[in-house]
């Protein structure tokens, strides 16, 4: 953090002096607010609009919202969104086409203009998850030019994590509640005697920027301290941790598991955890026409591996059986991303643990999955020697 | 152009089978799409019911030839259209057939019914340049012949005697069929390679595909010298939708023309 | 060229040999009648150019055809198992040049020398488990679209 020379100290004042300075500069303000008894991503006009004195208590299949004494605002973990809400939205026009009179076709795409995003709250693992899907959407070959431009366009604002909750296990998967780089501003909240506050680091030329307009004062040492404090702690409350092997070769060398079907026996192939992770991006299309018929739309709506028809090929699903759909979903996430798009796809924030309606827990499906990998090399090596 | 349909316009309509259409698009304007390589795959989007890949089956200096197969409502729709209509086309996309691996090699072109369709710009390509390789071989498996796509070409090629040995069997033989009865494989006794000296390039169901690899792979063939052409559902065919995936492969992307070193296992696991 | 199924690769070098010293030349004209199902499997071929049409006989329809043989391929092989009994027919489709081997020969030298009775009996049994599998394998129907009902 002290490598960092731009870096302050904000009040409650500063922070909505932050708001109102990104509102000023015409960007659509994203943050975390209340709604129907959860943390919900949404925009706001002022920082009255944050979760002030409000925290979550989550366990897999389980979120509640309590409410906090100390009036911490970042003192709760994911709720039920990510930011791929906004830079990925679940629906978005791709195009739209004309036939006229004589036969003629027109495509023309939505350049309606996208909207410069502030996002107010990003936790570490959701930075993460962002780099991730920027080279999933905007890498490659044919990068998403849509995605492209609302992700350049976006100003991050990043707040470490203070508080993890029981279903996060971003440490086990290499990352952990610092806010290291890919963000434009850095906020870890700190609340002691010295009152409610937040240390403010800058990541880029656009943060510093901002950071100038914001009434701060310069980062003193019992500020920088207790942050530092926080967020190492932090690190060793996680309530839940990936077995620490490798789990790309794990996954590979698990494609005929058992554990797929005791897995299997209890996921309602719902999706939810596709919705809430951070990464998934899978989508669909749709073709939508008006009543005269001369006018079509294309457009792209999430989708999800756990859904029967998403591996349709002609005549039936590729993936019929629930087993089939689970293990797809995992052995994306944690192996076969490597190859796609050279990272995991899973950041460890604990949402597919806490929005399972059944409590299927990704780490536990893994220990297990490692259990019975080490069973049958234990069995191989003892026929081996008997030999 | 890969974000956008660019519209298109159909010249020629050809009937290949009951359920099999065979069409010829030009640019309708002066928006053209970049040149096309044997193997890759145009999406082919039909006004008001959607979007889906199919391969070139033809590559023309401005035409290209789309072989389709009415299986689906976007498919079907293709298959209805006369001269004159318009498509938007977007492309081109994945791996194309490679025929540059076969320098110096012989070729074995093994197609199972409409898998034809992908492979008859590799064998025209090669019988443009067949001094840059050896024999040429073509072998052909369907249904009936009244299932086996381009009848006059394929039958012209058959008994013509020349640079290409090209074979053809259906599983029930109508009156008048001229050539084998039997599974494709069975072809392979009398054509012309030295396996451990050939590129394979295979396109079909993908039971047929299997086991056509597993016998060259028997006979000598190298496995990555075995390039197979793979299905699976696609959206957007950029990489981004993630419904071609087959295993670590993104087949829009990383197909779907592939070598049986990478195919393999990956087909030998079910719903993958 | 080779496959498992041909005799170059099929068997020893040493029981080919033996097995060739056995071969008559001879060839069918195309439409010859090379045997009938039902009758006694007494020769058996190795067919080396022209094509041979294996049928079964279905009252009141043409000859349905099952399978076409060619260059290298084993025709017949009811002659190795009891009760030697065709199970199918066989005609020249074209001019067909074979070898030749009378069935009852062969069988003698395989009781007398179990090793190379040995070696035939794999060789005859790679040929029908082979045609099994391709069989199988048409039996699915690969070309029709999935789900497209059988075909008329």
């Amino acid at each position: 953090m002290t490598k960092n020379p731009a870096a302050g100290v904000l009040d409650r004042d500063g922070l909505s002096a932050l708001v109102e300075v990104l509102i000023a500069r015409g960007r659509t303000v994203i943050g975390p607010t209340v709604r129907d008894g959860a943390i919900v991503l949404a925009e706001i006009t002022s920082a009255d609009d944050l979760p002030f004195g409000w925290g979550t208590q989550v366990e897999a299949g389980r979120y509640r919202l309590v409410p906090r004494t100390d009036g911490a605002v970042f003192a709760h973990t994911a709720g039920p969104q990510s930011w791929k809400t906004f830079l990925h939205p679940p629906r978005e026009r791709l195009w739209s086409a004309e036939r006229a009179q004589d036969g003629t076709l027109s495509v023309t795409g939505d350049d309606s203009g996208q909207p410069s995003y502030a996002f107010l709250g990003v936790r570490p693992c959701d930075l993460r998850a962002i780099t991730i899907q920027d080279r999933v959407l905007a890498g490659g070959r044919y990068p998403d030019q849509g995605y492209r431009e609302r992700r350049t366009g976006a100003f991050l604002v990043a707040a470490e994590c203070t508080e993890p909750g029981a279903t996060c296990f971003c440490v086990s998967m290499g990352g952990g509640p610092a806010a290291d780089s890919g963000f434009d501003l850095a906020l870890t909240e700190v609340l002691d005697g010295a009152g409610h506050r937040f240390l403010v680091r800058s990541g880029s030329e656009a943060g510093q920027e901002i950071l100038a307009d914001l009434p701060h004062r310069p980062a003193d040492a019992a500020t920088r301290d207790a942050a530092r404090v926080a967020v190492d702690e932090a690190r060793d409350r996680m309530g839940r941790a990936m077995p620490p092997v490798d789990l790309r070769t794990l996954m590979g060398e698990s494609l005929e598991a058992d554990r797929w079907d005791d897995v299997a026996a209890r996921c309602l192939t719902c999706g939810n955890c596709t919705m809430v992770c951070p990464t998934c991006f899978c989508t669909t299309t749709e073709e939508v026409t008006d009543l005269t018929g001369d006018h079509a739309e294309r457009w792209q709506r999430w989708d999800s591996c756990f859904d029967v028809d998403f591996s349709h090929l002609h005549g039936g699903p590729v993936r019929a059986s629930s087993r089939s759909r689970y293990r797809q979903w995992l052995t994306h996430k944690l192996s076969t991303w490597y190859e796609q798009f050279g990272s995991s796809g899973c950041v460890g924030c604990g949402r597919c643990v806490t929005w399972c309606p059944v409590g299927i827990d990704i780490t536990e499906e893994a220990r297990a999955l490692h259990d019975e990998r080490a069973g049958r090399l234990r069995h191989e090596q003892r026929k081996e020697t008997e030999q | 152009m890969n974000d956008l349909p660019v519209p298109h316009l159909v010249t020629g309509v050809r009937r290949e089978t009951a359920d099999t259409v065979s069409i010829t698009l030009a640019p309708a304007g002066a928006e053209a799409l970049e040149p096309f390589a044997p193997g890759q795959f145009a999406m082919v989007y039909a006004f008001g019911v959607g979007e889906i890949p199919v391969s070139v089956s033809r590559i023309g200096r401005r035409e290209l030839v789309h072989t389709v197969r009415a299986v689906g409502a976007v498919s079907a729709a293709l298959c209805a259209l006369r001269p004159g209509a318009r498509v938007g086309l977007r492309g081109p996309f994945g791996t194309g057939w490679e025929l540059e691996r076969a320098r110096g090699r012989d070729v074995v072109v093994v197609a199972g019914g409409i898998g034809l369709a992908p492979l008859r710009p590799l064998v025209l390509a090669a019988l443009d340049t067949r001094r840059a390789h050896g024999r040429l071989n073509l072998l052909i498996g369907a249904r009936t012949r009244e299932d086996l796509p381009y009848a006059d070409q394929v039958r012209a090629w058959a008994h013509s005697h020349g640079a290409l040995h090209c074979g053809a069997t259906v599983d029930r033989p109508s009156p008048g069929w001229w050539g084998h009865v039997g599974l494709v494989t069975t072809l392979l006794n009398e054509a012309r390679f030295v396996p451990e000296n050939s590129t394979a390039y295979v396109c079909g169901p993908e039971v047929m595909i299997r086991a056509t690899a597993r016998d060259l792979l028997h006979r000598g063939v190298r496995a990555d010298r075995i390039r197979v052409s793979l299905e699976r559902n696609m959206r957007c065919a950029t990489g981004h939708c993630g419904h071609c995936q087959l295993g670590g492969v993104l087949l829009c992307r990383d197909g779907p023309v592939i070598g049986w070193d990478r195919a393999a296992s990956l087909l030998d696991v079910r719903e993958l | 060229m080779t496959s498992a199924t041909t005799l170059s690769s099929a068997l020893p070098v040493e029981h080919r040999d033996r097995l060739m010293r056995l071969a008559r030349e001879v060839s069918f004209e195309a439409g010859t009648r090379v045997f009938e199902e039902g009758r006694r499997a007494d020769r058996f071929w190795i067919i080396r150019t022209g094509t041979v049409l294996l049928d079964l006989h279905v009252p009141g329809r043409r000859a349905a055809v099952i399978e076409s043989l060619g260059h290298g391929e084993l025709l017949g092989w009811s002659w190795h198992y009891a009760p030697y009994v065709w199970q199918l027919g066989a005609e020249a489709l074209s001019p067909v040049r074979a070898w030749e081997f009378d069935a009852g020969t062969v069988r003698a030298l395989c009781a007398q020398d179990a090793e190379f009775g040995r070696s035939i009996a794999t060789w005859v049994g790679r040929v029908v488990a082979h045609r099994l599998q391709a069989s199988r394998m048409r039996l699915l129907d690969l070309y029709a679209p999935y789900g497209s009902g059988s075909p008329a």
